[in-house]
């Protein structure tokens, strides 16, 4: 499975929920497959999706899904400690790690190579961290909804992409239909 | 009234909800006071653009967000004043302690005080200059005014503000 594949997975359990999704591709995929206004689709700001979705949740009470890529983890690796150091009951950090740059070409990450983003998580205090295949991840996202922890899942899936559009949506458009929602 | 206590009644008196910080010794009395205020959410971050990553969130989320730093991180936080905070439109008050100025022992910190307002104009970023204690009074006036025109906007406090290190 690709992420796309991933992301098919998961729409029944996320369609109304609150989601933050990660620049480039899994935007754009979420966006194709399933555009909400529930959506947080990022235009730019490679890193940090993980970083909104957690300010989000420390700042009201609606389950937050901070949908993000190995790639954007590892630029912003700073953010785990954060995230672990300020655990919420109602934050869930979905890592689709497919070991690859997706947007840019497939190069090879870190985490692609040597470097487990699962054991990172842990060891910066994150106490509940699911690694999995890409085809458990709906499986994990779902037990991660029912549970009032901070969850962060690494869904280990094969590197590749569908051909997508472009999000055209105007930044404030986005951003303020989101709000709606997160307000309604 | 100490600078600390002026800066925490401009934030409170603005309703600011949620600050996040990466500290800097001028910084240290108002983060000290943040961090034990029950009024506003304080996350303390590891780099400035993960900082603005959680403001960003923190506004959607219904809390009026800012965020305390030093003035070199303006190297850092390009790229998400203009791709996140700018595109969006999302407010955000910097309140910025600004290194390198006269008075300033460290002559590294100089180097990012030369680029600092030159960076914050090129970014069409409103930008205020606290010098004298006084000049503090204006604060609460100038979180206002962030969060009405939905901008990033900053506060630059020097060594002569803070009366040394």
């Amino acid at each position: 499975m690709i992420r796309s594949d991933v992301l098919k997975t998961l729409i029944p359990l996320i369609s109304d929920e609150l989601v933050v999704t990660n620049i480039g591709l899994p935007s754009q995929e979420m966006h194709l497959l399933d555009d909400q206004p529930t959506n947080f689709y990022m235009l730019g700001t490679m890193g940090l999706a993980s970083s909104i979705g957690l300010g989000l949740a420390m700042a009201q009470p609606k389950k937050v899904i901070a949908i993000d890529g190995d790639g954007s983890v590892l630029m912003n690796l700073g953010t785990l400690p954060t995230i672990a150091n300020n655990q919420v009951p109602n934050f869930i950090l979905l890592i689709i790690d497919n070991g690859s740059y997706g947007s840019t070409g497939d190069q090879t990450t870190y985490a692609g190579m040597r470097t487990s983003l699962a054991e990172v998580a842990r060891a910066c205090g994150c106490d509940h961290v699911v690694e999995c295949a890409a085809e458990d991840t709906a499986a994990a996202v779902e037990a991660a909804l029912g549970a009032e922890q901070t969850t962060v899942i690494v869904s280990k899936c094969e590197s590749g992409n569908i051909k997508v559009p472009v999000i055209e949506l105007d930044p404030v458009m986005i951003k303020e239909r989101f709000m709606a929602s997160v307000a309604d | 009234m100490s600078v600390n206590d002026v800066i925490m009644d401009a934030m409170i008196e603005n309703n600011v909800g949620f600050v996040t910080t990466v500290p800097c010794k001028q910084l240290a009395g108002v983060i000290e006071k943040i961090e034990q205020s029950d009024k506003m959410i304080h996350v303390p971050s590891n780099r400035e653009d993960e900082g603005m990553g959680l403001c960003a969130g923190a506004f959607m989320g219904g809390r009026r967000p800012a965020i305390i730093m030093q003035n070199t991180a303006i190297g850092v936080t390009i790229n998400s004043l203009a791709t996140l905070i700018q595109y969006y439109r999302i407010p955000l008050p910097m309140l910025i302690s600004y290194r390198g100025e006269i008075g300033e022992p460290v002559a590294c910190q100089v180097e990012m005080a030369v680029h600092t307002k030159a960076l914050l104009d090129q970014l069409c970023i409103p930008t205020y200059h606290f010098h004298k204690e006084e000049d503090a009074d204006e604060l609460p006036a100038i979180l206002n005014h962030a969060y009405m025109a939905r901008k990033p906007v900053a506060v630059l406090m020097d060594a002569s503000f803070w009366k040394g290190y």
